[in-house]
């Protein structure tokens, strides 16, 4: 079965064909071809496919691209403002939160989902907020001070 | 008339620079094979074997070859020739003929317009085994009446290494205490965060071939194309896009982009083959499960008079690097501590499980486990501070050891003196309460293979500068970007002999059409040997623009001072910009390309006293000497990592933020695989391909590491620097067990430190001991 798919995705209006079965990440990724978001692991183990469902993140390789209708998705590729970064992007750079950088989109996106709705996260939020995202590269020590990094940056 | 700004040259080494990559990264623009989603590429599939061990009797592929969307159906039959990674032990096919050796095995492959139909004609493809008794264990491999899986490999031994160097026995009788104790590491996987992909295009008009691959070698990856399609290299061109890691497992050409690529001549199109991570599991190269039986003697002043030690590695179905590893195991036992007398046994055995491979720290991480252990163990038993052991056994650089490796650079006595003190060891050891404990331990690595695997003559790195009209310089490297960040080092090498800002520079990397050829990312080789043909590289730029810029300015090339982008002579106040300079140096004979080229001393390629005694040879060592805190919960026996305090001898950080990242993730890396992580088989199925069986470490359960980096300054290396990225992993395993042997008691000796495993020994523990919470005792 197919369903007629309205949502916005990184801010734009989508109408698009989908499978019942298509999942979100597949239909990111191939359907619209924005790459920015991973997959990592055969589903729901390493959260690489991270991104904001109504402002929340979620695991896109468990989440049917069906039941995001009417809703606001958004993945790594809709950060930055003009061409700049924004302050998780920028943070995740300049900390080096990022080392392969394949988890990294999904890690941020995870990250911007705790700072919206925790502002001024405490060290354990940061950990309680990215627990389900698995690096291999940094040992996790320098993306907790790329999330810090960003929640200074906006507060200021 | 040029406005001349503030003349001075910009210093890039020594400076935490970002990644140069870093903002694709962060942005999602980064391209990894898994995402070139061209939308007439074919869907490629693996069929694998049910079966650990069989000859394959039939293979059936017309029903699946019928399939309407079928385009490609490929098996053993289409591979005539073997690969492998070492010239030596080639007996890997990229699709089985005749003989499955390990569960998962691929042994067909289609390539069709989308996964179902993929997926459909796997199920189509029939295929008839005649079971053969499978090996899931060294131990059952060796007997005696076992099935040989090569039959050019007797006892399905794959090596067996034996040396003495030194008078062990002599050692033993000098000693005030002797002690042998064996030591079990599970085997364990990379889990990098990429699952294996590919994406080959095959143009038949041309009978040509585009390979782009997760590797981390694509030079290899490029001769084992050629030699597993029977095509000419020139026919070929391998790019590496952005890679998720690899930590050894992609230091080897994998069946993954060679199928891939048989597929794409086959459909005589374009095909992607990306791996699911339970595939990725099973393509394996990780570290073998290993035993260590290690026996020491030391005076009661803690001075090392002799080593026995004996490896056995189930080393998997195919050869792969296992030659390496189980050489690598016994010679380093060399080259941290001055010790005379070493006797080293080793096997590598043949089984029926995946084969493991080139892992970070490769070969060294398990035996170091059990040495720096059992030192620990021996120290406590002769009342001897652990530092104090370390310190009574110190090499003096430079030297060479008894087997023959040179040594020029060794910071570890600095990095002991600053984790001892940052640790506050000597006021708090002992003194921390019940059930919790600190243990240190000390690490080393090597800084590239000297003697390189393909003797072909060759330097063992090139690095290609061109710069044109534009004033711009591109580096060309076919050093592999795998995350590490070798692309950004060799950007600051040559922006600092040039003495100008790194953005003046581009870097291309690892696209055989384009960049020189290099022998990929492993060993740790990239800072030291790219980073120093960069460096040649860059002067040799620096000497025609030199050149050049004393023509224009009419005065001899040594009074020419090169200001960062301001070349003028010594004696003038004006001067030229770079874009002047650059214009000049093109006159005659346009666009620049110019070569640096790197190559190893003979008497860092190890020596001859034992065959295989090149494994281990080096032009430099890096240290590391660690402090591990835990606590562990006396009713789950889960141990807490509470803090980690590390100082890695590099030589010099060139970028000590990329030094740091390295480091912390070494570190991490053997916290994994002390605590949590291990491969399992039930009859050769593997059953933790995921990556919630296959516990990897989350955030919430890794601990701040503290990390000081000591600059040795190694006379060869660029800059003084050298290896970065893996010396402080293998410290992590035993310092770990030290601390718990510190913190109640008992002292593991079987990796991972599971709770189950843990709550075993403290069962065990004697009364008295328990009650304490845990003073150690003699191991």
């Amino acid at each position: 079965m197919k369903t007629l798919l309205s949502l916005t995705v990184n801010g734009r209006q989508r109408d698009d064909v989908v499978a019942d079965n298509l999942l979100l990440v597949d239909y990111l990724r191939e359907t619209i071809g924005l790459t920015g978001t991973k997959i990592g692991c055969d589903g729901g183990e390493c959260g690489a496919c991270t991104v904001l469902v109504d402002g929340r993140p979620r695991h896109s390789c468990l989440t049917l691209a069906a039941t995001c209708q009417g809703r606001a998705v958004e993945t790594v590729e809709a950060l930055e403002t003009d061409g700049r970064m924004a302050a998780i992007q920028r943070g995740f750079h300049e900390k080096l939160g990022a080392q392969c950088g394949f988890c990294t989109p999904g890690m941020i996106m995870a990250a911007e989902g705790l700072l919206r709705a925790k502002p001024k996260p405490s060290e354990a939020d940061i950990r309680a907020g990215m627990a389900s995202n698995i690096c291999r590269c940094t040992g996790y020590v320098k993306i907790i001070e790329a999330v810090q990094a960003a929640a200074e940056e906006l507060g200021q | 008339m040029n406005e001349i700004k503030a003349p001075a040259p910009v210093h890039s080494i020594g400076v935490r620079m970002p990644m140069v990559d870093g903002p694709e990264k962060v942005t999602g623009r980064a391209m990894y094979a898994a995402d070139f989603l061209s939308p007439d590429a074919l869907v490629g599939r693996i069929l694998r074997s049910p079966v650990a061990h069989a000859r394959i009797v039939r293979v059936e592929t017309a029903e699946a070859e019928k399939l309407p969307g079928v385009k490609a159906v490929v098996t053993g039959r289409d591979c005539e020739r073997p690969f492998g990674v070492l010239p030596i032990a080639q007996n890997e096919y990229p699709l089985a003929r005749e003989r499955v050796r390990y569960r998962g095995e691929p042994v067909a492959a289609v390539a069709a317009v989308d996964v179902d139909t993929a997926q459909r004609a796997l199920d189509l493809i029939k295929i008839e085994y005649e079971e053969l008794p499978a090996y899931f264990t060294a131990a059952e491999a060796r007997a005696a009446d076992a099935v040989l899986l090569h039959e050019e490999r007797a006892g399905n031994i794959e090596r067996d290494v034996v040396f003495e160097l030194g008078d062990v026995e002599a050692g033993f009788a000098a000693a005030d205490l002797v002690r042998e104790e064996t030591y079990n590491c599970a085997e364990v996987c990379q889990v990098q965060s990429e699952p294996h992909a590919a994406f080959a295009e095959y143009d038949a008009e041309r009978d040509r071939l585009t390979v782009r691959a997760s590797t981390q070698v694509p030079y290899y990856v490029h001769l084992m194309l050629a030699q597993t399609l029977d095509m000419e290299k020139s026919r070929i061109r391998v790019i590496k896009p952005h890679i998720g890691g690899g930590f050894g497992c992609r230091t080897e050409t994998l069946n993954i982009e060679l199928i891939c690529a048989l597929l794409a001549r086959a459909a005589g199109g374009t095909v992607r083959l990306v791996a699911s991570r339970e595939e990725t599991f099973i393509t394996h190269r990780g570290r073998p499960e290993t035993d260590v039986k290690l026996k020491i003697g030391m005076t009661k002043e803690g001075r090392i008079t002799g080593v026995d030690c004996e490896a056995v590695q189930r080393g998997g179905a195919y050869s792969g690097y296992g030659v390496v590893t189980i050489l690598y195991s016994g010679s380093m036992l060399y080259a941290i501590y001055d010790i005379e007398a070493i006797r080293y046994t080793g096997f590598r055995v043949l089984t029926n499980t995946p084969p493991p491979g080139a892992m970070r720290g490769h070969g060294t991480v398990n035996v170091r486990f059990a040495f720096e252990s059992l030192l620990d163990a021996m120290a406590v038993e002769l009342g001897l501070d652990p530092f104090a052991v370390r310190r009574a056994n110190l090499l003096k650089a430079p030297t060479f050891t008894t087997n023959d490796l040179m040594v020029n650079s060794y910071g570890l006595p600095e990095c002991l003196d600053w984790v001892e003190k940052a640790s506050g060891w000597k006021k708090r050891k002992g003194k921390l309460g019940p059930n919790r404990g600190l243990g240190m331990a000390c690490s080393h690595y090597v800084s590239g293979a000297s003697k390189p695997k393909h003797w072909t003559g060759e330097p063992h790195a090139t690095i290609n500068l061109k710069v044109d009209f534009d004033g711009s310089i591109t580096v060309l490297t076919g050093a592999a970007e795998i995350g590490q960040g070798s692309s950004t080092i060799l950007v600051q090498c040559v922006a600092e002999v040039l003495g100008i800002d790194v953005s003046r520079l581009r870097i291309i990397a690892s696209d055989s059409a384009v960049t020189p050829k290099d022998n990929g990312s492993y060993s740790s080789r990239v800072t030291y040997m790219v980073g120093n043909a960069a460096v040649d590289a860059a002067q040799n730029l620096k000497g025609i623009l030199v050149a050049a810029a004393a023509e224009k300015l009419d005065c001899r090339p040594e009074d020419v001072e090169c200001l960062g982008e301001v070349y003028r002579a010594a004696s003038q106040d004006q001067g030229l910009t770079f874009d002047e300079v650059v214009m000049a140096a093109l006159k005659d004979v346009g666009t620049l390309t110019v070569k640096g080229t790197f190559t190893t001393l003979p008497e860092s390629q190890g020596g001859k006293k034992y065959r295989g005694a090149a494994i281990g040879g080096t032009m430099a060592f890096s240290y590391a000497a660690q402090v591990v805190e835990v606590s562990v919960d006396p009713d789950t026996a889960e141990i807490h990592v509470e803090k980690v305090w590390v100082a890695h001898d590099c030589g010099k950080a060139l970028n000590p933020l990329t030094v740091e990242g390295q480091v912390e993730g070494s570190v991490w890396m053997g916290l994994g695989q002390a605590l949590s992580e291990e491969t399992r088989y039930h009859a050769g199925l593997g059953i933790t391909g995921n990556m919630l069986d296959y516990r990897v470490p989350t955030i919430v359960e890794s601990p701040p590491i503290e990390v000081k980096i000591v600059e040795s300054h190694d006379p060869h290396g660029p800059f003084g620097a050298k290896e970065a990225g893996e010396g402080s992993l293998s410290g992590f395993l035993p310092a770990l067990a030290s601390a718990v042997a510190d913190a109640i008691g008992v002292r593991p000796s079987e990796l991972p430190v599971t709770p189950d495993r843990l709550m075993e020994l403290m069962e065990k523990r004697p009364p008295q001991a328990a009650a304490a919470g845990g003073k150690p005792r003699a191991a």
